[in-house]
Order: C-alpha cells, then sequence, then structure tokens
C-alpha cells in the first residue's frame, strides 16, 4: 500500500529534485555567523521592546467586515443573480449527482453492493482485490455500520468522480501550457496547505449544510493531488516517443490522445488512489456540516467520549480506504503492465504478454461477472450477517486506563505544560508583532532566500491584520511543541525502522493504517487520557503526524549508500558513531523534508483540536460554526489558520530546498 | 428507494429552474405530508435534547408510522436546515432571540411549536464540598479571592471556568471581562467532558468552576452549588458583548419548519403537544447515560411507563 504514503498535506511534490540553492559560496562560517547575529539581535529586541499580551479585540474590523459578508449572503441567497444562476446551481447539480449516487448504491442493497464491488475489484484488478472488496464490504454490515459506509462511499464517490473531471483536464493543461502551470502551482500550494478545517465555515455559507457543501469541500482538498500527480505524469512522457509519433505526423491532438494519455496511464491511475485518499479523509470530518456517513458516528462518540463506538466507526474507515486503495493498486498494476517504458515499479517484464492477458481478462470476464452481479442484486436475498462490536472492550480499556494511569498522564500534560508549552507560548504573545515578523523576514532570508521571507513576513503581519496576533501565537507555540515532539518520535522510530527489518515490517501496515484515518479520529484516545487541554491537541497530532515523518526518515536512512556505510564501519565506526555522523548527515534531505511535511500535518491537527479544548484559532473556527454572534471571527481565523500554514511552509521548505541534499 | 424519486424530482427542478433561476431550497427533500412521511429532527449536542428527540422519534415510528431522520447538528447550524429542507423541527430550543428574529420574523422559515415544559436553568457551579468548606464562595464578588484555587495548565495563570461545548449558549466570556474576574474561560468541548470534570471534582474533592445547566440528570445523583451573579433583568443580556448579568429562566421551546408546520399532519400536531417536565427528561438521559440504553429503548422505557403522559400529544383520529 505503497501508494497512501503521500501524506494528506504534501507541498513537497514539486520541490524534492531541486538541487542546492546557491548560497553554499558564502561558505557555513558567515551564515553561521550571520545566524549567530540575529539571535542576539532578536533576544535584545525582545527584551527591550516586549509588550503584555493584551488580548485580541473581540471586536476587530476584520472580523465585523467578515460577519457583514455573512449578512450579506443571508439576505441576498434567494435574490442575488450570482446564487440564483451561479453558486445555487452548483449546489444543486452536486445534490442531484450525491443523490444519485447514493439511491445506485442503497438500491442495490447489501447483496447486490457487496457483489457489484467484488465485480467491479475483479475486473480491474484480479480475483485478489476482489476477495478483499468482499470481505470488506460484509466487514461494514458486521460493525453494524452499513448505512453510515454507504453514505460515506456515495460521498467520496461524488468528490473523486468531480476531482478526477476538473483535475485530469488541468493537470494535463498545467504539463503542456506553461503558464497554466506556473499560475496554479502557488494557488495548488496554498490549498495544500490548507487545514480541513479552515474551509467548513466558507463552504456553509456559500452553500449551506448538507451534502453539496460536503462535496465541495472535500473536493478543494483532494482535487490538488488530481491535478499535481496528472501533471507529473504528463510531463514524464519520454520525450522519443512523443519526438516519434510527431515525425510520423500525429496532430496534437492524436499525440494527447494516443500517446502521452496512454502513456501517463500508471501515473493517472496513482492519482485517482490518491484523491480517493484524500476524499475519504475529508468527507469524515464533513461530518461538522450534516454530512452523512460514519463521520457523524465519530462526532457523537467524540462529543460522549465514547471512545469504543469511535473505534467501530474507525476501523470501518480503515476498512473502506484499504479497499479502495488496493482496488485502484491493483487496476493500475494491471494497465500499466502494457505500456511501454513506463517507469511505473509495478510494471511486469512480460509487458505485451500482460496487456494481452489483461485484456482478454477483461472481455472473457467482465461479462459474466457483471451479469452475475446483477442477478445478485436483483435476487430479494436479506443477508443476516453477525453482528460484532469492538466498543464494549476498547471502552473497558479505556476505562481501565483512565483509572490507573490517571496521576500518570496528569503528571505528564502538566510537565509538558509549565515547562515547554507555557514558557513559549508567553513568549510569542509577548513579543511585538512588528517584531516577530521583522524575525520571521530575516530568518527566512538566511535560511530560504528572499521569495520565500518576503511571502512568510507578509504571512506574518497578514496575522495582526486579521486582529488574531495573540491567538496565532499561543497556536504557534502548541504547533512547535508538537513539532518537535513529532520529529522526536519520528526520528526515533525511523532510526529503528531503518536498522531493524523485522521491525519495519512490523509497523508498515500499522503507518497505513494510521495514515488513512481521518485527523479528528486521533482525538478521541487523546481525550480519554488528557481530558480537554492544549496537551490533548499535541498528543493527537504527534499521533496523527508522525507516521509520514517515520517514513521519510527510514527512507532517508536506507538511502544512504552501502559503500559508504561499509567504508565507515571498516574504519571502525560504533553504530551510535555510523548513526550521528554519517547516517542521519547524509539523510539531511529526508529530516528536512519530514519536518517540513510534519509541522504543515501538526497545524491542521492542532487546529481540530480547538473541539477539545485546545483554544486560540481552532476554538475560533469551531465557535465561528456554532455561534453567529463569532462567524466574522471564525472566518478570519480560518484564514489566520491558513496564513500560519504559509508562514510554516515556507520557512521550512526554504529550509529543506537550501540545506536540501547533499549530493 | 425514497431517493430514486428525489433525485428524479430534483433533476425535474435542475431543468425547470432553467430561466429563473434556483432558490437555496432547491432539490431539497420534499416537506413531510400525510401519513407515512419522513420526519427529519436534529439533534443537538447534549443528552437532555436526546431525550426529546428519542421519545418523540419513538412515538412517531411506532405510533404514528412515521420515519424519522436524526440528524447531529449544533443549535445554530440546525436552524439554517430549516431553510434549506434538511431539518423539519428543533425539540429542545434555549432561547435564540436573534435566530428567531432571522428564521421566523424576517426569513419566515421557521415557527414555533410551543414550549416543550421544561424549564432551562444556565449558571456557574462548584461542587457541593466546596460550598462547605468555603461559604462565601457562592457570590461572584469573591470569586476573585478563590481565583487561585481553579488554577489549571490551561488557565494561563489566572482561575479556571470550565465551558461546555462552544456551540453552547454562554455568555461567560462577555461575563468574566465585564465582571473583571481574574479568571480564564476553557472550553471542554462537550457535555460529556463537562460531566467528567465534575464527578471527578466531587469524587477528589478537586477544585472546579464550571458551566452547567438544568434539566440535568447529574443533579439526582450528586450536589452542585450555583455561584450568584450580578441578578437578571430583562434586557440586561441584549448586547452579547455587554452583558454583565445572570443568565434568565429559559422556557425552553420547539421550533419546525414552515413547510413541516403547514404540511406535516399529524407528525407536526404530535410535536407541537408534545410538553413533559424536567424529571421526565431527566429520567430518559440517566436510562440513556447511565443504563446503557440506546435511544429507542430508553424512549420504549419510558413510553411504556407514563402513557397517561404522552397520551394527549397524539392528535386525534390517528
Amino acid at each position: 500500500m505503497t501508494a497512501v504514503a503521500a501524506p494528506p498535506a504534501g507541498p513537497a511534490t514539486g520541490t524534492t529534485e531541486s538541487p542546492p540553492v546557491g548560497g553554499r559560496a558564502r561558505g557555513p562560517l558567515s551564515r553561521r555567523t550571520a545566524i549567530v547575529v540575529l539571535i542576539v539581535a532578536t533576544v535584545v529586541a525582545y527584551l527591550i521592546f516586549r509588550t503584555t499580551a493584551v488580548a485580541d479585540d473581540p471586536d476587530a474590523a476584520a472580523f465585523r467586515f467578515l460577519g457583514s459578508v455573512r449578512d450579506w449572503v443571508d439576505a441576498n441567497r434567494d435574490t442575488h443573480p450570482v446564487f440564483l444562476y451561479g453558486v445555487n446551481y452548483l449546489r444543486l447539480g452536486v445534490r442531484v449527482l450525491v443523490d444519485t449516487i447514493q439511491a445506485a448504491l442503497t438500491g442495490l442493497g447489501l447483496p447486490g453492493l457487496v457483489a457489484v464491488a467484488g465485480a467491479v475489484a475483479f475486473v480491474l484488478g484480479g480475483w485478489r482485490p476482489a476477495l478483499l472488496a468482499v470481505a470488506g464490504f460484509l466487514g461494514f454490515g458486521v460493525l453494524g455500520l452499513w448505512d453510515e459506509s454507504v453514505d460515506t462511499l456515495a460521498l467520496t464517490l461524488a468528490a473523486v468522480l468531480i476531482s478526477v473531471l476538473i483535475g485530469v483536464p488541468l493537470g494535463i493543461l498545467a504539463a503542456r501550457v506553461r503558464w497554466v502551470g506556473a499560475v496554479l502551482r502557488p494557488l495548488l500550494d496554498v490549498m495544500q496547505i490548507l487545514p480541513t478545517f479552515a474551509y467548513l465555515a466558507p463552504m456553509t455559507l456559500l452553500f449551506l449544510i448538507g451534502s453539496p457543501a460536503a462535496v465541495v469541500a472535500t473536493l478543494i482538498y483532494a482535487v490538488p493531488v488530481t491535478i499535481r500527480i496528472t501533471e507529473l505524469g504528463i510531463a514524464g512522457v519520454a520525450t522519443s516517443a512523443v519526438e516519434a509519433a510527431t515525425a510520423q505526423g500525429s496532430t496534437r491532438w492524436q499525440l494527447l490522445a494516443k500517446v502521452r494519455l496512454p502513456m501517463a496511464r500508471p501515473t493517472l491511475v496513482l492519482a485517482v488512489n490518491q484523491t480517493i485518499m484524500m476524499a475519504l479523509s475529508m468527507v469524515v470530518v464533513t461530518a461538522l456540516i450534516d454530512a452523512p456517513g460514519l463521520g457523524v458516528n465519530i462526532l457523537r462518540a467524540l462529543e460522549r467520549v465514547n471512545v469504543g463506538a469511535a473505534f467501530d466507526a474507525g476501523l470501518a474507515i480503515v476498512i473502506m480506504a484499504i479497499v479502495l486503495d488496493r482496488v485502484t493498486t491493483a487496476a493500475g498494476a494491471a494497465w500499466s503492465a502494457g505500456t511501454h517504458g513506463s517507469k511505473s515499479a509495478r510494471s511486469q517484464p512480460s509487458a505485451p504478454a500482460g496487456r494481452a492477458a489483461a485484456r482478454r481478462r477483461t472481455w472473457w470476464v467482465a461479462g459474466p461477472v457483471a451479469v452475475a452481479a446483477i442477478v445478485i442484486a436483483a435476487l430479494p436475498i436479506t443477508v443476516d450477517l453477525p453482528e460484532l462490536s469492538f466498543a464494549k472492550p476498547v471502552n473497558d480499556l479505556t476505562g481501565w486506563m483512565e483509572l490507573h494511569w490517571y496521576d500518570a498522564t496528569e503528571w505528564l500534560k502538566n510537565t509538558v505544560s509549565t515547562v515547554l508549552l507555557n514558557p513559549l507560548e508567553n513568549l510569542l504573545v509577548t513579543t511585538p508583532w512588528w517584531l516577530f515578523t521583522l524575525v520571521v523576514l530575516a530568518f527566512g532570508l538566511v535560511f530560504a532566500g528572499w521569495r520565500a521571507a518576503l511571502i512568510a513576513g507578509a504571512a506574518a503581519a497578514g496575522l495582526t491584520g486579521l486582529g488574531l496576533y495573540q491567538h496565532s501565537m499561543q497556536t504557534l507555540a502548541t504547533v512547535l511543541v508538537a513539532t518537535v515532539l513529532t520529529m522526536l518520535v519520528g526520528i526515533t522510530a525511523g532510526v529503528l525502522c531503518a536498522r531493524h527489518d523485522r521491525l519495519a515490517a512490523v509497523t508498515r501496515p500499522v503507518l497505513d493504517a494510521a495514515q488513512t484515518m481521518p485527523s479528528f479520529v486521533y482525538l478521541l484516545p487523546a481525550v480519554a487520557l488528557f481530558g480537554a487541554s492544549r496537551f490533548t491537541a499535541i498528543v493527537a497530532a504527534v499521533i496523527y503526524a508522525a507516521p509520514p515523518v517515520v517514513r521519510l526518515v527510514e527512507r532517508g536512512i536506507r538511502d544512504v549508500p552501502a559503500t559508504v556505510v561499509e567504508a565507515a564501519l571498516s574504519a571502525g565506526s560504533t553504530p551510535g558513531q555510523l548513526l550521528r555522523k554519517v547516517q542521519l548527515p547524509m539523510a539531511r534531505g529526508g529530516l528536512l523534508l519530514a519536518a517540513n511535511q510534519g509541522i504543515v500535518m501538526v497545524l491542521a491537527m492542532v487546529v481540530v483540536g480547538g473541539l477539545v479544548g485546545a483554544g486560540a484559532l481552532g476554538y475560533d473556527v469551531v465557535a465561528g460554526f456554532s455561534q453567529r454572534e463569532d462567524f466574522g471571527r471564525g472566518l478570519a481565523a480560518g484564514f489566520a489558520i491558513v496564513l500560519l500554514g504559509i508562514l510554516l511552509d515556507r520557512l521550512t521548505q526554504g529550509f529543506h530546498r537550501r540545506k536540501g541534499p547533499l549530493r | 428507494m425514497r431517493n430514486r424519486y428525489l433525485s428524479a424530482a430534483a433533476v425535474a427542478t435542475l431543468l425547470l429552474a432553467g430561466c429563473g433561476g434556483v432558490k437555496s431550497d432547491s432539490g431539497g427533500d420534499a416537506p413531510s405530508t400525510g401519513s407515512k412521511g419522513t420526519v427529519k429532527l436534529a439533534v443537538n449536542p447534549w443528552v437532555g435534547y436526546e431525550a426529546n428527540a428519542d421519545v418523540l422519534a419513538y412515538l412517531l415510528e411506532k405510533k404514528l408510522g412515521y420515519t424519522v431522520e436524526k440528524k447531529n447538528l449544533k443549535e445554530e447550524i440546525s436552524w439554517q436546515g430549516f431553510e434549506t429542507g434538511e431539518v423539519d423541527a428543533v425539540v429542545e430550543n434555549w432561547g435564540h432571540d436573534d435566530l428567531k428574529k432571522t428564521y421566523i420574523d424576517e426569513k419566515k422559515v421557521a415557527v414555533s411549536a410551543g414550549p416543550t415544559g421544561n424549564t432551562g436553568v444556565i449558571g456557574w457551579y462548584v461542587p457541593q464540598w466546596m460550598a462547605d468548606k468555603y461559604p462565601d464562595i457562592t457570590d461572584w464578588k469573591n470569586l476573585g479571592k478563590y481565583a487561585d484555587l481553579f488554577k489549571t495548565s490551561e488557565s494561563g495563570g489566572k482561575g479556571q471556568l470550565l465551558d461546555g461545548d462552544p456551540s453552547y449558549v454562554t455568555n461567560d466570556e462577555a461575563l468574566v471581562a465585564n465582571l473583571k474576574l481574574n479568571y480564564k474561560v476553557v472550553y471542554s468541548g462537550s457535555e460529556a467532558a463537562l460531566i467528567k470534570a465534575a464527578q471527578q471534582a466531587t469524587a477528589q474533592k478537586k477544585p472546579l468552576l464550571f458551566y452547567f445547566y438544568e434539566p440535568q440528570w447529574l443533579f439526582a445523583k450528586e450536589k452542585y452549588v450555583r455561584v450568584k451573579l450580578p441578578a437578571y433583568t430583562a434586557g440586561c443580556d441584549a448586547d452579547p458583548k455587554k452583558v454583565a448579568c445572570d443568565y434568565p429562566d429559559y422556557q425552553l421551546d420547539k421550533i419546525v419548519s414552515k413547510k413541516f408546520a403547514d404540511t406535516g399532519g399529524a407528525a407536526y400536531q404530535l410535536i407541537k403537544n408534545f410538553s413533559w417536565t424536567n424529571d421526565d427528561q431527566n429520567l430518559v438521559s440517566d436510562y440513556l447515560t447511565n443504563q446503557g440504553m440506546d435511544a429507542d429503548k430508553a424512549a420504549e422505557k419510558w413510553v411504556n411507563e407514563h402513557e397517561s403522559t404522552w397520551k394527549p400529544w397524539i392528535p386525534a383520529g390517528s
């Protein structure tokens, strides 16, 4: 299931290949001096100018403006042409699509849908995915979550369908037309940093509550991946093949239809695969704006602090993710088997034979299988599945842990809060906003180049413009502490996995499952253990963001050439020295990329922590879509989160790019 | 199956609407008409509300033959549902005069369906042992000197006032600011988290100042004492940012969508007639929370044992 590896927020797609950019001519010494000078200057400036952390104005201009926007939209929803002919049409169209898919899926009934899922999986991928699909879909019934699963599946399929319809053409355009690519790139960057939470309020403003808003939110979350991977696929088609076809007199459309698209097919399948994964995790979050499905169960469990109930629903989501992932991956493998020059690792050596076999299977088997599925769907079969729920054992376990671990968890929470979190938060909130902006600018210049520095600096200033500087700094403090912990956990686990193959083999499926879980599932165990606090959000963020960090670190260390390791060992290095002196420094590119990915994911999770007492921006967003008079502040907080995301991403991305892989 | 017809209807709307533009409620589920329709109940996130909804849902399904769809929504988002057709009824509403003005008076998409019979109380509470140990703590004027007791890792050096779900009706941040109290409002995120904190405070004799409300089953099990805030006078909470007085007593009521009121038939009548006491609600809440019953079981038990209460709700002729 390697394909799930790309973490939900992956701004690094376009940057990994960039070599170290300039700067090295100045030599490490002068840069080190610059950093020292900057740190000293910062400390001095802070001591002179620190403030008393005046609370944010609850009635800032930005809030009032956004509140008035809301009032306007509310008043004109059924009269203004933009709504009558634009937004409302969109909403209606999406609703029709969702209703149709949902009606089709529920119309099939349990046996029919299981049969159809199995048949589709069989035709696309063969008997293995088919078995998995049948077992997985039956699993929804066994867990007693059939209806909810079907709702979630319907929403996901609708969102994926639209994402592919929009994303693939855009991806092709971006690959073929230079300016389209240039315009899209920064836009996609921002869309990928956006934490899921920040979308929801604007969505309800435009599309009201319900499935249409949910599908549009999911679309915004998932479509950047579709576009990005399609673009990569089309741009990666070998020039020799294109030239050969051009020489034979192909027109541009023929080139696209006969050469580029077929050759990029494995990548296109990967694009669909990743889109599905992203969509699934977002669809669950949209339960907050009245989308039906498994997310509702999780949200209810969260409200009742019922970890067991969430466990069942979470399990159903993981099953759905695994089934969808395996089926699309298998389909990609089967199709890519035939494409010459495919760079896919899955392409088999006997390419033409493989393709022929795949085609034969498709034609000979698809017909009967489809007929069988239809017959099963039409038959009035009632299935009595055994019921199985993990709610009780899980609740017993959490109850036991709450009782016996109370002192330990309380101690851990209070220690982290007083030793790390509170001092850092205090430092940040008492820094005047202009000093913060200057520091961001200066460090950005040193680490990330002037362009990234300007963007990050503007984002820092924007936080004040939105009237949310204090809350942003509180959130930032939580994010930084969580990131440090994530990196500690991630690097330790990554190093261990890189050294012990057996451990890595055991960890991999766990990481796979962890990455398909929607973010707010992780709040539950954290809430059960730590109550409502910022530390709860930190724990959830570490669980959420650690898996990709573990992966990247492990890969970085494993990619250190064996010859280098042998040379170090023969020179008498101990394993510890090998790690500190050779493997970690050489894997620096991977580590920094991991930090970049980690910090963006941590931000997304810390914000969701607003649901369980993590306060600051996350709370503003939650309050914004649940309390009318707070709407303006909620929307502003959404923007502030985006700015914070851009700031953190630009700084760490530049960091990673500049110090990039030493090759 | 219902959905097939619905989507067909929605496609038709899409085509018909071609020239006129589309209103925000287009394509929404048709309102329930006559018997055997579907009633969409909003379910707000506290167990007392669930008790109302569960008993109503049980009666609608078992006695009147309707299908009930429960939608888990926050209070204000439920009101939006009246406009989109996602929600037919809110069965425990706490005040919300601003929403009433917007959705009932201005947009005319909702109407009141009368009181639920429950009286709602919101206030600040401390566990009984604190009131025994510090007798003057129950007056807000003395909270200042006890602020240190309530310090936690989350309250930033001030005393902590623990609130519930951010969507609940609350003036607490304004109150703390306007009464110049050295406290910080911290949101636990849910009723369950509030109750857990309260129970811990009682069991382990830990200080806790928290936002709480009646009807509430917990009061039957453990004692909590309400802290006196400056008395409520009519209109003192008109400006949510300048509130410096206690919460009023709320006559909890039911709100239904206009469409449902016009065409909901027996289902609307039942919801309109529904009225019971705080004790009734607390009983069902207790079944749900502490007796491990699910919605249907809890409602069934109550319905079986209180026929004289619900019999009059059933509209004549159905």
